[in-house]
């Protein structure tokens, strides 16, 4: 009794905070716009019964997802960016996390609190302040004009870099951490084996400690893809017009069009697209967790 | 073929290798033996390249390869914690070396499977290091190490992850495989049975220094002091003065009130200097009664019988309170024993079974 208790905790907590609203945004995902309170039809009624209701429902607005060529640019274009970005963070996020795990042992403990440090402040107000950074007349900007690099500011706020760069810092941490935890627990005579056996220094770091340190680089970028993938505040505040990413266009549907329902099916649809990367994500965490046995 | 010239290693303050000079020949097996932290590791590694001597010189085949980084020193290194690729199988990891140096596909095939089978590993080629033994795993690892043909082999601790029959079997492999290839081995080992074993030399190390490199026999024999006589086997050791007597031969008087003891030495002492008569237990004889002709002979009661199946040990205390041990081969079984506890004994030895070591 006791085991079914415990077993039935999480599956009651899955039940309540994720297969419930799921179903919820799929019923609504299902209806039909309509100019009312809640904005989209049918809505249940005991007197005609469930079976009416479900007449009811039908699959237009996922095939309507398929007409207009927004919603697939925008699924394609969130692809990219997040796809782009991951390969970023994981190209900043790396030679950090190497620096951490060679450092003496003393410091280790300093350089991890330094990595999650900003995370103790809020997420938008880090975001404003990359506003201020990037703008037109920002620190960068002056910057680089005071240095003589440039002799007119770079436009970089409201463009797809200042995405780009949004999101590499703030998941950047995402990344370093698994990456560093793999790093640190690599035997170091691995490396002088290697050496020994004739490698020089690039050889082995190309052949052992990459391979190696495989599962923290799929891990770190799955931990950074999956997020970004529905990000919506950084586009949002740091990307211009023409920055597409399908959070952007869920929130615009819901929020300015008013249309439920479409904006319910590109949730769905985001969803089932997100199952594939944390299925994977979960078999690396499965696989790694095997091979330390 | 290996020169070392007055090499010293220092890590900050701290000594690990003092002003130590030694030769190793081709083709010879040469074991490093000393207690834990006297320097054998960092010896190594000086050998491999991973450390540079902080003073002196070392010659590999008359070059000073101070500046020949390990990557290119035809010198492979069996790491005390084996070091294999977790990510590689068993013929990946053989093959790592060889294929750095950019060898044909076949004859990285051809070289990889000689090593499998020298190292009677064939069936185990696709597996992965965690699904191996430890001693298949430790093979593996010397056949790694001896798949690039290295002048010099450099073995550190190899066996200590391994119990005591695997030991045996791997130890006699070992030579078996020094003897094929032709290799220097370099092996070391804070174990004394095993440096005796494999070994055609042994150096005893401590505190960075070596104190005696010799043939297995001769380091039991004739240890030249007190340290390398206690640290290799099981030993007697009497303090005493030496006077001479007749040419190589002193009397050794020993404590007050016993005749001095009669002791035939090559080195030389003084009149009066102090000195310590190192004998074996298995060369002190144990009898009930006073042997008529023996050089020295001394009387005491059994203290302790330590019965170890082949042999048993006596510890006898003398009545000056020294404890001798005296061990005799059990060729009779045990029922039969002549001596049991509180037994008053004599012990007696030859001039010529102990040697004579200064202070
Ligand atoms: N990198 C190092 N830094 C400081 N001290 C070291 C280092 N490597 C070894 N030592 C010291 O040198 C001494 C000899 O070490 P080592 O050669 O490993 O001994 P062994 O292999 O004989 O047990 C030890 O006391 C050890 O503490
Ligand atoms: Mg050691």
């Amino acid at each position: 009794m006791r085991r079914f208790v415990l077993i039935a905790i999480p599956y009651v907590w899955l039940l309540a905070l994720f297969l419930v609203p799921f179903a919820i945004v799929l019923k609504i995902a299902l209806s039909d716009a309509a100019i009312a309170r809640p904005p989209y039809f049918p809505q249940f009624d005991w007197a005609e019964g469930i079976a009416a209701f479900i007449a009811e429902l039908d699959f237009e607005n996922f095939v309507w997802l398929t007409e207009d060529d927004l919603y697939w640019k925008a699924y394609l274009s969130s692809l990219k960016i997040a796809v782009i970005s991951t390969f970023f963070t994981l190209l900043a996020g790396y030679p950090i996390a190497y620096g951490m795990a060679r450092a003496p042992e003393e410091w280790r403990p300093s350089l991890m609190m330094l990595v999650i440090l900003p995370f103790w402040t809020s997420f938008l107000i880090r975001v404003y302040a990359w506003m201020g950074i990037l703008s037109n007349e920002g620190f960068l900007n002056q910057f680089l004009m005071w240095i003589g690099v440039i002799s007119e500011p770079l436009t970089i706020l409201n463009t797809n870099s200042a995405v780009y760069i949004g999101i590499v810092y703030t998941y950047l941490p995402f990344m370093i951490l698994p990456v560093y935890s793999a790093l640190e627990r690599l035997d170091g005579s691995l490396i002088e084996a290697a050496e020994d056996l004739g490698c020089s220094r690039l050889t082995a770091f190309w052949l052992v400690t990459i391979p190696l340190s495989k599962t923290g680089i799929i891990a770190g970028s799955f931990l950074v893809f999956i997020p970004v993938l529905g990000e919506f505040v950084i586009p949002s505040l740091l990307g211009g017009s023409d920055t597409l990413m399908i959070g952007k266009v869920l929130w615009e549907e819901f929020f300015s069009n008013r249309d439920w329902p479409v904006a319910s099916a590109v949730a769905v649809v985001l969803l089932l697209l997100l199952v594939i990367p944390i299925v994977l994500f979960q078999r690396n965490q499965q696989k790694q967790q095997e091979a330390e046995q | 073929m290996i020169h070392f010239q007055n090499v010293t290693k220092r890590y900050g303050e701290f000594t690990a290798i003092d002003n130590l000079t030694i030769d190793i020949y081709e083709r010879e097996f040469y074991a490093l033996l000393g207690p834990s932290g006297c320097g054998k590791t960092t010896l190594m590694r000086m050998l491999a390249g991973f450390e540079t001597p902080t003073e002196g010189k070392i010659f590999l085949a008359g070059q000073d390869i101070a500046p020949v980084p390990p990557n290119k020193r035809a010198v492979n290194m069996m790491f005390q914690s084996y070091a294999l690729f977790p990510h590689l199988s068993v013929w990946e990891n053989i093959a790592f070396g060889l294929k750095r140096e950019k060898m044909p596909k076949h004859d990285i095939d051809d070289r990889v499977e000689a090593m499998l089978k020298l190292t009677r590993l064939e069936k185990f080629a696709r597996r992965k290091p965690h699904q191996i033994s430890g001693g298949q795993r430790q093979r593996v690892a010397l056949a790694r190490s001896l798949a690039k043909h290295p002048k010099l082999l450099l073995l550190d601790e190899p066996l200590g992850a391994l119990d005591k029959k695997l030991r045996q079997d791997t130890q006699f492999e070992l030579m078996d495989i020094q003897e094929k290839t032709g290799t220097t081995f370099v092996i070391v080992t804070h174990d004394q049975e095993e440096a005796m074993t494999v070994a055609s030399r042994v150096a005893v190390m401590d505190h960075g220094k070596i104190i005696q490199v010799a043939t297995p026999d001769r380091i039991y024999e004739n240890p030249n002091s007190v340290y390398v006589a206690d640290f290799i086997g099981d030993v007697n050791l009497i303090e005493g003065t030496a006077t001479p007597n007749g040419s190589d031969a002193y009397a050794m008087s020993w404590h007050e009130g016993h005749p001095p003891l009669t002791v035939k030495s090559p080195n030389a002492f003084s009149d009066g200097q102090k000195c310590h008569l190192a004998i074996r237990p298995e060369k002190v004889a144990i009898s009930s009664e006073q042997p008529a002709e023996a050089d020295n002979a001394v009387q005491g009661r059994i203290l302790d019988i330590a019965y170890l199946g082949n042999i048993s040990t006596y510890h006898v205390e003398l009545p000056t309170g020294a404890v001798i041990k005296a061990q005799t081969a059990n060729t009779r079984r045990i029922a039969r024993r002549a001596f049991t506890w509180e037994d008053t004994v004599w012990l007696s030895w030859t001039a010529t079974a102990g040697v004579l070591l200064a202070d």
